[in-house]
């Protein structure tokens, strides 16, 4: 914890020392990257007459990932405009299944994501049924749905990133993540 | 001679790297007008340099001349070398040659304590009358503000309608990893940085005060929505429920967002209460709702939803309710935003594989495609509901474009060093 707390401390100070894009009021840094997300923010406020036209800077630290299943895909992928999960994919999520009904006490996010095609929110639902679909998938093969979570990055983080057909392919997936 | 010429061109490629690598910090230029259709009218206007502008840190004229040849409703005509104050009395005879139709002259004064006495006078070049007086005082940092709240003045006086200049928008960029989400003002300049993050922020939202947004940041590897008070950067998760959390859009008090969450299965519309509570849903269909937008008169609330088949705008009570179909051409109609005079709808529609904006009337449903691009995203409405702001990508970069509503004059903010994208029109500057 206080290693992470350092880091981040230190993450902050790197980038108040390269922050030259803007030229901010000065106002002193206030600190609150105590917290279990690593959020960090800096005061950079008011102007001189005190009006609502300031904007202080926030900084938010990078997040970690572990690992679940060795040796089994974390990649389900999706046909165009579709949420049915392919036969070819089976047997990933019965791998996955069976790791998840082993250690209970794990949990497995789905990340549903979409090809850059269309609107981000619209493309967020997309990806939220894709998630769901994968979801349902687990839960019928019995993993407790209090070890899942069905969430969405939208076309966000593209696994590829060129527009050919064989790049969207790789785009439209429900990333395992534990 | 061939040589020249080679020498010449390594010399201007060499100048442009060294221009390039200078603008890699992210520096983002004015919405330039790119576009302008022709047989408009316009209204000839002159505004004159101000008397004591080469000292001050802000020119004001050229401020204010760029935000009316924005609106599509002014042409600037060059004022030449006259030197001209509010309490001049102009010879209205070269003005007159020119075609002008309005002619602003003013002064800017530093004080004794540092800030800047700003004052205008706008006359009728062809009555050869005073029209109207501005003044402003305000500090060296506020001097923008003061060029975009005479620019509101002008506009106001000319047009019978107020200006919406004096307002602030809201964009992401993202350059390499990092995420940004900015606040600038309505002409792209002054940006100031209100997060950073390595993860993906989308749909910034500004509050009706102005001094918020709220917004999705992935920070947490899934999407939350966030409450962000602008001056002091104090944020907080206001929509962290199990799933996906998205889409914020605030109630005309300030008092709730209308969000889409997940935790239901599916994409559903909820209420959420500022203050706390239980968030309430709206939406009872199965499938997609999302991208709520309030009516004005926070009556009705606008959405998307698959309900039918494909991706249509529908409208519904703001508490919930039957929902009614609003689009009916086309099998992909998104982003649903409606003008603060409560007449316009504009949205993106899917025409042939090509995202394009659109804007509705809402009385007659007639509909106009405003542009002939193929990306469009996101578009808002300026305060006084006579632009719109949207994302697209134009000569192969994202960039960030204004409109009139009828499509006719076009300015262009492109993001210099990364992408930039998810713009919202804020509220007018008090």
């Amino acid at each position: 914890m206080t290693k992470k707390f350092l880091a981040s401390l230190l993450f902050v100070a790197l980038l108040a020392g390269c922050a030259s894009g803007v030229k901010l009021d000065d106002v002193p840094v206030e600190d609150k990257s105590a917290t279990s997300s690593g959020v960090s923010t800096q005061g950079i406020g008011n102007d001189q007459n005190g009006a609502q036209t300031g904007v202080s800077g926030v900084v938010v630290d990078k997040s970690g990932s572990s690992i679940g299943p060795v040796g089994v895909a974390h990649v389900v992928y999706f046909d165009y405009d579709s949420f049915v999960v392919r036969a070819e994919a089976r047997p990933v999520i019965e791998n996955h299944a069976r790791f998840l009904q082993a250690n209970k006490q794990r949990k497995a996010n789905l990340e549903g994501h979409t090809d850059e095609r269309g609107g981000r929110e619209y493309n967020l639902a997309l990806g939220q049924k894709r998630a769901e679909s994968v979801r349902q998938a687990l839960s019928l093969l019995g993993v407790s749905d209090s070890q899942l979570e069905a969430v969405s990055y939208g076309k966000e983080k593209p696994a590829a990133q060129g527009s050919a057909e064989a790049d969207l392919a790789k785009n439209r997936r429900v990333e395992i993540r534990y | 001679m061939k040589l020249v010429f080679l020498r010449i061109g390594l010399l201007s490629c060499l100048l442009k790297l060294l221009v390039l690598s200078a603008l890699a910090v992210p520096a983002w230029a004015q919405f330039r007008v790119e576009v302008t259709g022709v047989g408009m009218t316009q209204l000839p206007v002159v505004i004159a340099p101000f008397k004591g502008e080469a000292a001050a840190p802000q020119k004001l004229a050229s401020i204010v001349q760029a935000d009316l040849e924005r609106s599509g409703q002014f042409k600037g005509l060059a004022a030449g070398s006259v030197l001209l104050d509010e309490t001049s009395r102009p010879d209205w005879s070269p003005w007159r040659q020119l075609s002008a139709e309005a002619l602003v002259a003013g002064s800017v004064t530093r004080l004794a304590d540092g800030r800047f006495d700003v004052r205008a006078r706008l006359w009728d070049v062809v009555k050869g009358q005073e029209k109207s007086d501005f003044k402003d005082t305000v500090s060296a940092g506020e001097l923008r503000l003061s060029a975009h709240r005479m620019a509101d003045w002008i506009y106001q006086q000319l047009t019978g309608t107020p200006g919406a200049f004096a307002s602030r928008i809201s964009y992401v960029t993202k350059a390499g990893d990092r995420y940004s989400l900015w606040i600038a003002d309505s002409d792209g300049e002054n940006p100031k940085s209100a997060l950073t993050s390595p993860e993906p922020i989308i749909s910034p939202s500004w509050s009706p005060s102005g001094t918020q947004l709220a917004y999705v940041s992935f920070e947490l590897r899934k999407p939350v929505v966030y409450v962000h008070e602008l001056a002091t950067g104090q944020r907080r998760a206001v929509a962290n429920f199990k799933g996906s959390n998205s889409a914020p859009a605030w109630s005309a008090d300030g008092k709730s967002l209308a969000a889409t969450l997940s935790r239901d299965g599916g994409s559903q519309l909820f209420r959420i209460d500022l203050n706390g509570g239980e968030p309430r849903r709206l939406s009872s269909s199965g499938g997609i709702n999302t991208e709520p937008a309030f009516s004005p008169d926070g009556s009705a609330l606008f959405f998307v939803s698959d309900r039918g088949g494909s991706p249509q705008i529908y409208r519904m009570p703001a508490q919930g309710g039957p929902a009614e179909r609003v689009t009916f051409s086309g099998t992909y109609n998104i982003s649903p935003a409606v003008s603060p005079d409560g007449r316009w709808l504009a949205y993106v529609s899917r025409i042939g594989g090509a995202f394009r904006l659109h804007l509705m009337d809402l009385a007659s449903g007639q509909v106009t495609a405003l542009t002939d691009t193929s990306a469009d995203e996101r578009p808002s409405f300026a305060p006084n509901s006579r632009l719109l702001v949207y994302a697209t990508i134009f000569q192969g970069r994202e960039s960030l474009m204004t409109t009139t509503l009828d499509g006719r004059i076009k300015a262009r903010l492109a993001g210099q060093g990364g992408d930039i994208r998810e713009p919202h029109w804020g509220p007018v500057r008090k």
